[in-house]
């Protein structure tokens, strides 16, 4: 099940998406045996901004049927101490790093895809474009004309694959992907949660610390097959494909549709090593069926 | 404000793992469970485990999704492991369900548990409800410690029979002292006052014992809940404010010292 995104060998088409798996967390509550079995063929890590970030007051999960949603608010420890604490930590990964951005300003993100672009630990970046622009007031993803102004001023920056983190949120996705690609995204991730909302069934009002959340799991899963069949057949470059994978089969399904690899988010909440059994599950369907899986190349 | 050494964490196997049920016990209106973990170790006192069935999803509002963390009760004579749980919800009603012979699906043990006594101070233990779980197996490894819960009602006041030398209160009068189990603290603490108080229970009885502990400088560690995802760091999700920013209440907890904390009411908590 070899095979590659934007230049970058992996082991197998199963990958995490960001801010679903926090592998030094993780290195803690499970020791080495985590290194050893590690469940992705490359490691995205949650979002970086430029400052430290806290977070969203709690409660940050609502459960819902068939899946969860989160108001978790992008906590983390600003570029500065990522570079210094975090990244040589996620170095030891045996697997390439891909590291998620995001910015308030093109100046920010511009600031963050040069600080990484340095980095020969990093393998690619993915652009986290579900925020406002506070220029603008436009949410980056959301707008075709936005994602192209950000490709334009970041991809002279560097030489690395700059994936594309797409928003369900938005009017139209595939618009989107087209202005990220010409613009020169290197690939296109999706889908990114959903905003949903959950009230206090006591007291009425919004559950969530931060009012709305964000949709995931297989509550999603539908949404998303549906997204990544539009958006990869309309584009060129390659798509990470997520939302509500539980099986090898929703993978299949997903690389069906188009996907060159796919991202494993909400399920390793529930088994923390539910990338590999995921993984070897799409292999075993690959030989059933001959490892003809799709007829469209898995490349850039 | 230290009131003991380093606690512990131990390691837990990477991946969730299938546990076979072998003994199911009632207490009134809570369910201890007993399975057989043989791949597992021996966690440590405080420590959880994030917990599910095989037939998990499809109940109440096509709930539960998520597994739900417990708190290890006690750790059997030989091997297994202990967990108390009362049915509030579709993921604890199935769990309550479940039957010797049956599976629970885990991932543990998780967290950090109790630190020791430090100071020659003598361990007073503080329990409401279903959070007296944590306190057994902390009594068993201390070798004994007198304990003081805090029960709604009778049938649930039948939890106390899971720790040794306890002294109860309920609510309603029921059973012990008529009243809240804070009382009891604060009798005892009158009656010696060097002591740390390790407590486990709603979000109301934590915060009030909290709050009796820092007016008498008597040092605590708190087993606080709130709601996860995952139990492994990874969502972010059960995050509890404290004087150093917000923590995760899953790698960084379940057990903080009270000084850590401003208030133990964590939004969300008791859901």
């Amino acid at each position: 099940m070899r095979t590659e995104l934007c230049g970058i060998e992996l082991a197998h088409p199963i990958i995490n998406a960001s801010g679903t798996f926090d592998a030094i967390a993780a290195r803690r509550v499970f020791g080495d045996a985590l290194l050893e079995r590690f469940p992705f063929a490359a490691y995205i890590s949650k979002t970086v901004t430029l400052a430290p970030r806290e977070g969203n007051p709690p409660p940050r999960l609502w459960e819902t049927p068939a899946g969860l949603i989160n108001s978790i608010g992008l906590p983390n420890k600003g570029l500065a101490r990522y570079l210094a604490e975090d990244l040589p930590q996620l170095a030891e990964l045996p697997v390439p790093l891909i590291v998620n951005v995001m910015g308030f300003t093109g100046e920010e993100v511009a600031e963050l895809v040069g600080a990484f672009s340095e980095r020969e630990e990093v393998a690619a970046l993915e652009l986290n474009v579900s925020c406002p622009n506070v220029e603008t007031g436009l949410v980056m993803g959301a707008d075709p004309g936005e994602t192209a102004a950000l490709l334009h001023r970041v991809r002279p920056i560097t030489d690395k694959p700059l994936i594309v983190k797409l928003t369900p949120n938005a009017t139209d996705v595939v618009a989107v992907a087209r202005a990220a690609q010409d613009a020169g995204a290197s690939a296109v991730s999706l889908i990114n949660t959903i905003r949903g909302m959950a009230l206090d069934p006591r007291s009425g009002r919004p559950w969530l610390g931060g009012t709305t959340g964000g949709v995931s799991g297989p509550a999603v899963r539908a949404v998303a097959l549906a997204q990544v069949h539009a958006v990869a057949a309309a584009l060129d470059i390659p798509t990470v494909a997520m939302g509500g994978v539980q099986r090898g089969s929703h993978a299949l399904d997903l690389i069906r549709a188009g996907a060159a690899v796919v991202a494993v988010g909400t399920e390793s909440f529930r088994d923390p090593a539910a990338g590999a059994r995921i993984s070897d599950e799409l292999a075993a369907l690959a030989a059933n069926s001959g490892n003809s899986l799709t007829e469209k190349p898995l490349n850039c | 404000m230290s009131s003991a050494t380093a606690p512990q964490r131990v390691l837990a196997p990477f991946g969730r793992r299938a546990a076979r049920i072998i003994e199911r016990r009632v207490y009134g209106a809570y369910v201890v469970l007993r399975c057989a973990d043989p791949d597992g170790p021996r966690p440590a006192a405080g420590q959880f485990y994030m917990l599910a069935t095989a037939g998990w999803g499809g109940g109440e509002g096509e709930r539960p999704f998520l597994p739900r963390a417990f708190s290890v009760l006690r750790v059997p004579a030989g091997h297994g492991l202990e967990f108390l749980i009362e049915d509030v919800g579709p993921g604890t009603h199935r769990l309550c369900e479940l039957q010797p012979g049956e599976d629970l699906l885990l991932v543990g043990p998780l967290g950090i548990g109790f630190a020791p006594p430090s100071e020659a101070r003598r361990p007073l233990l503080v329990g409401g409800g279903v959070g007296i779980a944590p306190l057994a197996i902390w009594q068993d490894e201390l070798g004994g410690a007198p304990a003081l819960l805090g029960f709604r009602d009778a049938p649930r006041a039948e939890g106390a029979r899971l720790l040794a030398d306890a002294r109860v209160a309920t609510d309603d009068g029921s059973v012990g002292h008529h009243g809240l189990v804070t009382d009891l603290v604060r009798e005892e603490l009158d009656r010696d006052g060097h002591a740390v108080v390790y407590a486990c229970g709603p979000p109301a009885m934590l915060e009030a014992v909290r709050a009796l502990c820092s007016a008498r400088a008597t040092p605590a560690q708190l087993a606080l809940e709130s709601g996860m995802a995952c139990g492994f760091g990874a969502c972010f999700g059960c995050v509890v404010p404290t004087r150093r920013g917000y923590v995760r209440l899953c790698v960084d907890g379940p057990v903080l010292d009270s000084a850590e904390l401003e208030t133990a009411l964590v939004a969300g908590a008791g859901h």
